[in-house]
């Protein structure tokens, strides 16, 4: 378990490298950080350029391979490079959606709140795979050949059907345009699944990025047309069914079953297969840490302003009718609880500087906000007027190393878990500056705490941080886990920066871009 | 970092994403077969003789039986298994009983087997037997092929007997 525990850290950390070093090139919009919605983007590019091609393409047994061939030899016409664009955006969406299951199952992002969004996630995979396959056969060159009678000997293996299906690939007058029929209804209605499946996959995801952030949309179709025009795709020769050419130019990110096949046995790769899909499905069942208790409403103080609700970055609460007055009342439904605080750090009654005490509308039973609030309380009595105050976040950098005599740090579940009234409340009771550690944007393991925390300070997302004070005192500052040197190093400039009033405008400025 | 560094990162990232997918979707070539191979394929499909003689009804029975029923012939249902044997150049390559598809085995038997094999001349013996009810085969064919790199030779048993093609 041990070595286990020290590989997984070892491997998320060398990959945490990866996409910090993509964040230097691509900011916010960091591929790696939208590998789902670039698969959906490249689904897309599929979909269209596929129905450009079914209207111009003869799907007949002797017509495809002729019409593809028109195509092909004119790759830079829009045809051609609807062909082209049609195989490598569909080599992309494989590649990505990959590198997107690969990502969340590094992460641990499979258990738990998230364990719908992986099982509703795995069969898309089959989907995608049996869409792509099929659509090589569609060319009916000899790759087609290939790929469709590695097919078919895989399917018979199974000694399901009366007749085997390779039976129907020994010869000439043995494939029918009846057969390429079939192959157009599974090309199209693959996907349609895929499409239909990929609405399950994210019901439990508020606010999901269905697409990328424009500059990569832009960035990434550029590139893939770029690609088209350079390294037009072209068919190989007709398929002949008394022949096997000497060499196939394989598509790795869909045929390199049938290789594996080859290589093995047919009832082998069955057996992979499934012991591949049953590992996948039975992950989330793996043990492991018990999660805290789900997020708590407090009816007395909850006025049904749905902050919560909107904030909530996995669903998990509804609104109901509040029995004891007209308006309405959050309801936390705890199986989809991620256990964040995203929507403590929402509710609008989490006021810190109430007189009567403090009070909050839902909060974590296990890190109440009151907690923290008491702890917010002495620590602006020990810093005193030259002190400064961390809030950091429980997945990202560490910061309770940072606690020194004139620094009160604290860590919260979710940076987002934060209300704004908490900076507020520090920076009138004595605290010199609050210093905000959010993950990097885009990197929050509750998908939504870093924006959210940020749009609040900034004043652009309720609840909005109060205005009245000198916003360099302010400092939002990003790091992952494992950056805890960055948060280090931005805590000694702001603090050299406070005891320099004269740089205000440039650390204002800095504020600005930070957030 | 300052725009014009982005943007070159940038290009250059997109340029090793478009160069990844550009080259397997392709490359490297896979080799089914060497260049001095080619492939024989044995693909059966065939119904085996019934395994029991058919009885013929006596007029009794006949008579007992209702109007719309009476077949004079009274025949099990299942089928002989299809035995199969294939020699190349003299060698066995390959032994298989298929049995009777459908749970009262009264379907088709089926059989496919590829054989790799090397370009040039082979001296190919297939031998089928489709009835339980005769020792030995009771269909078979002898032949010399000669193979060029890269054919497909189908051994198939149709209606008309043993068939190469």
């Amino acid at each position: 378990m041990k070595l286990r525990a020290t590989l997984d850290s070892g491997s998320r950390q060398a990959y945490r490298h990866l996409e910090h070093g993509f964040d230097a090139a691509f900011d916010a919009a960091n591929p790696w950080r939208h590998l789902g919605a670039l698969a959906f983007l490249f689904l897309c590019l599929v979909l269209a350029t596929g129905t450009y091609l079914y209207v111009v393409i003869d799907t007949s047994v002797l017509g495809v391979y002729r019409s593809i061939g028109d195509l092909d030899r004119a790759p830079r016409s829009l045809g051609g490079l609807m062909h082209s664009l049609h195989r490598y955006a569909a080599d992309a969406f494989m590649l990505v959606t990959l590198l997107h299951l690969g990502r969340e199952l590094l992460l641990g992002r499979y258990k738990h709140f998230r364990a719908f969004s992986w099982l509703t996630g795995v069969p898309l995979l089959g989907f995608a795979f049996v869409s792509g396959v099929v659509g090589f056969w569609l060319k009916w060159d000899q790759l087609a050949h290939f790929s469709v009678v590695a097919s078919a000997e895989w399917l018979d293996a199974l000694n399901l059907f009366g007749v085997p299906i390779t039976r129907n690939f020994l010869s000439v007058a043995t494939v029918s345009d009846r057969l390429f029929s079939l192959f157009i209804f599974v090309h199209i209605g693959a996907p349609l699944l895929l499409i239909f499946g990929l609405w399950f996959h994210l019901q439990r995801l508020a606010a999901a990025d269905v697409f990328p952030p424009l500059t990569l949309t832009l960035g990434s179709c550029a590139t893939l047309l770029a690609l088209s025009l350079l390294a037009p795709v072209a068919s190989a020769a007709a398929a002949d069914l008394s022949l096997i050419p000497a060499a196939l130019a394989m598509d790795w990110f869909y045929l390199w079953p049938h290789l594996l096949m080859y290589a093995t046995s047919a009832q082998t790769l069955w057996a992979l297969a499934a012991l591949l899909a049953i590992a996948l499905f039975l992950l989330p069942l793996l043990p492991g840490a018990a999660l805290a208790a789900a997020a708590a409403v407090h009816p007395e103080h909850c006025n049904g302003c749905r902050r919560c609700v909107e904030d909530c970055p996995f669903a998990a609460i509804v609104m109901v009718p509040n029995p004891k007055a007209k308006t309405q009342l959050a309801q936390v439904l705890p199986e989809l609880c991620a256990r964040c605080g995203i929507c403590a750090g929402a509710c609008p009654a989490a006021s810190a500087s109430r007189a009567s005490g403090f009070v909050t509308g839902i909060d974590m039973p296990e890190a109440p906000l009151a907690t923290l609030h008491r702890e917010l309380q002495r620590g602006l009595e020990r810093i005193g007027e030259r002190g400064v105050v961390v809030f950091g976040c429980g997945q990202g950098a560490a910061t309770g190393q940072l606690a020194s005599a004139e620094v009160a740090a604290f860590s919260l579940n979710c940076v987002g878990m934060l209300p704004p009234s908490f900076v507020d409340h520090a920076l009138r009771n004595g605290a010199a500056g609050v210093l905000v550690a959010a993950c990097r944007p885009g990197g929050c393991a509750f998908r939504m705490g870093d924006r959210w925390t940020a749009e609040r300070l900034t004043g652009v997302r309720e609840p909005k941080l109060r205005t009245g004070f000198e916003p360099q005192r302010l400092r939002l500052v990003r790091a992952d886990c494992g950056e805890e040197e960055t948060v280090a190093s931005a805590l000694a400039e702001f603090r050299r920066a406070l005891e320099q009033p004269a740089a205000d405008n440039k650390l204002s400025t800095r504020m600005a871009s930070n957030v | 970092m300052s725009d014009l560094p982005k943007y070159l990162a940038q290009a250059l990232l997109y340029g090793a994403f478009a160069l990844f997918i550009g080259v397997f979707s392709s490359w490297p070539p896979y080799h089914q077969l060497q260049p001095d191979q080619a492939l024989i394929k044995l693909s059966i499909k065939h119904h085996g003789k019934l395994i029991a003689e058919c009885r013929q009804r006596s007029a009794e029975e006949l008579a007992k039986m209702p109007a719309n029923m009476r077949q004079a012939a009274d025949c099990k249902r299942e089928r002989s298994p299809v035995a199969v044997e294939v020699d190349i150049d003299g060698l066995a390559a390959y032994r298989h009983l298929a049995e009777p598809s459908g749970l009262s085995k009264d379907g088709a038997s089926t059989v496919y087997q590829r054989f790799v094999v090397g370009a040039g001349p082979h001296r190919l013996a297939v031998r089928v037997n489709d009835d339980a009810r005769i020792a030995g085969f009771n269909h078979q064919r002898e032949e010399a092929v000669t193979l060029v790199a890269g054919h497909v030779l189908v051994i198939d048993f149709q209606g008309e007997g043993i068939t190469l093609q």
